[in-house]
């Protein structure tokens, strides 16, 4: 669509969240979008990547498991043990799903001939947030009971009981409401944004192009730019991909401790 | 994919159905590949890698104390070699100094059976002498007698010469 903008010569329209809906890549097809179609795609790299490595589990590891085992051994002691603690174990395996979900997909923002971040798509972030927002308050109810997990969540012992107006609704607010729109929204937002970021380089670098020498001229600037972003984002997109991931084993973590 | 309209912007905050269903399918789908084929390989890997170290560990700590009893068994067998020699060498001495003892009693009573024994001789060829002696004393008193008789002893001369004559006889007839 921006190909089309730049080659009639009509001023430039800079880009915009129409240019996160793509059409279908299989016509006739509607679901078959680029985001559904990179979601599966990074389950099946996920997949064939992790269980190539895991495949032997050899005592003696080769490049290939190393590289494997490095990546979930930082999910299970990074995120797992050091956060979850006790009975981390079981946890690691929705963490690690997370983590490289996730990380694959922010991935895809910079991958060439992909370059699309499947996470700039609202729809997918909602989704792992409603899972993990399920996942700790089951943790917590079945720990706790549901009276008692949900009376620690609204009346948080060691308060003074008047704080209790004040204090109740903010919890009863982060627990059901701002963790999970924070978390899916973190995430989203930085991937739109950034997303976005490398179309106005990038776009605008070839829109340039099209315009007077002088226009020209200013051209590489844009991309070299835009090429400096492109690292920059995959600064982030491994960021946010560990702070999901992070915080679900926050949330996990603080639903099964006795006090909040 | 109605906020696909044409024309406006939309609303990136709001999800499609679709791609909800499909990131749905595809995490969990994810979940349990990794679930079931990879993190209970890569839990095996450690355990397994954690049971060798520990076995390792283990050998290491099993030979160093077959090690230490092996030289406290050593080093006893030292001492106990050492002691050994020190008593027989203890003992060698002793022995040594009893045998000298012994050897020193006996050249002594050796010696003093020698002595006596010669003493015994001595005295038997004293007594021999004597006896031999006072026969041989009565014969040639009886036999000086005898001469002294047979001659006239008138003077002193002829005196001291039958003397000397009979003292030259018994010379003679000691040869």
């Amino acid at each position: 669509m921006r190909l089309i903008h730049a080659a009639t010569g009509e001023g430039f329209n800079p880009p915009s969240a129409n240019d996160f809906e793509l059409p279908p890549f299989i016509e006739g097809i509607e679901w078959a979008t680029k985001p559904i179609g990179l979601a599966f795609l990074s389950v099946i790299l996920i997949s064939v990547f992790f269980i190539a490595a895991s495949r032997k589990a050899a005592v003696v590891p080769s490049k290939l498991q190393f590289a494997g085992e490095g990546v979930y051994n930082f999910v299970r002691e990074g995120l797992g043990r050091e956060i979850i603690g006790h009975d981390f174990l079981k946890f690691v395996p929705y963490l690690f799903t997370l983590f490289t979900f996730i990380l694959v997909n922010n991935f895809f923002g910079i991958i060439p001939f992909l370059q699309f971040p499947t996470m700039s798509r609202v729809s997918f972030p909602y989704v792992l947030a409603a899972i993990t927002f399920f996942i700790f308050h089951y943790v917590g109810i079945k720990k706790q009971g549901i009276v008692k997990y949900l009376r620690e969540i609204m009346f948080m012992p060691g308060v003074p009981k008047p704080v209790y107006i004040l204090l109740t609704p903010i919890e009863i607010a982060t627990y059901f409401l701002v963790r999970p729109l924070t978390l899916s929204l973190r995430l989203f937002a930085n991937m739109f944004a950034g997303h976005l970021l490398l179309l106005v380089f990038f776009l605008g670098g070839e829109h340039l192009l099209d315009g007077v020498l002088g226009l020209k001229l200013v051209s590489p600037f844009a991309f070299v730019i835009g090429i400096g972003l492109t690292f920059f984002e995959f600064m982030v997109q491994v960021l946010q991909a560990y702070i999901f991931t992070l915080l679900t084993a926050l949330y996990i973590a603080g639903a099964l401790a006795d006090e909040h | 994919m109605s906020s696909l309209a044409a024309g406006g912007e939309v609303n990136p905050l709001i999800p499609h159905t679709a791609e909800i269903i499909a990131g749905l399918i595809a995490f969990s789908l994810l979940y349990f590949v990794l679930r079931k084929r990879v993190t209970p390989m890569f839990e095996k890997a450690f355990a397994a890698r954690t049971e060798a170290i520990q076995g390792g560990i283990e050998k290491a700590e099993k030979a160093q104390r077959e090690a230490e009893a092996a030289l406290q068994m050593y080093t006893k067998q030292l001492a106990d070699a050492r002691g050994e020699a020190q008593t027989i060498r203890e003992e060698a001495r002793t022995q040594g100094a009893a045998i000298l003892e012994e050897m020193r009693s006996k050249a002594q009573e050796e010696a003093s059976r020698i002595t006596a024994s010669a003493q015994v001789a001595i005295e038997a060829e004293r007594q021999q002498a004597i006896t031999s002696l006072r026969n041989e004393v009565g014969a040639l008193a009886t036999e000086l007698a005898s001469k002294i008789v047979g001659e006239a002893l008138d003077d002193q001369v002829r005196q001291s010469r039958i003397v000397d004559r009979f003292l030259e006889d018994l010379e003679k007839s000691k040869k």
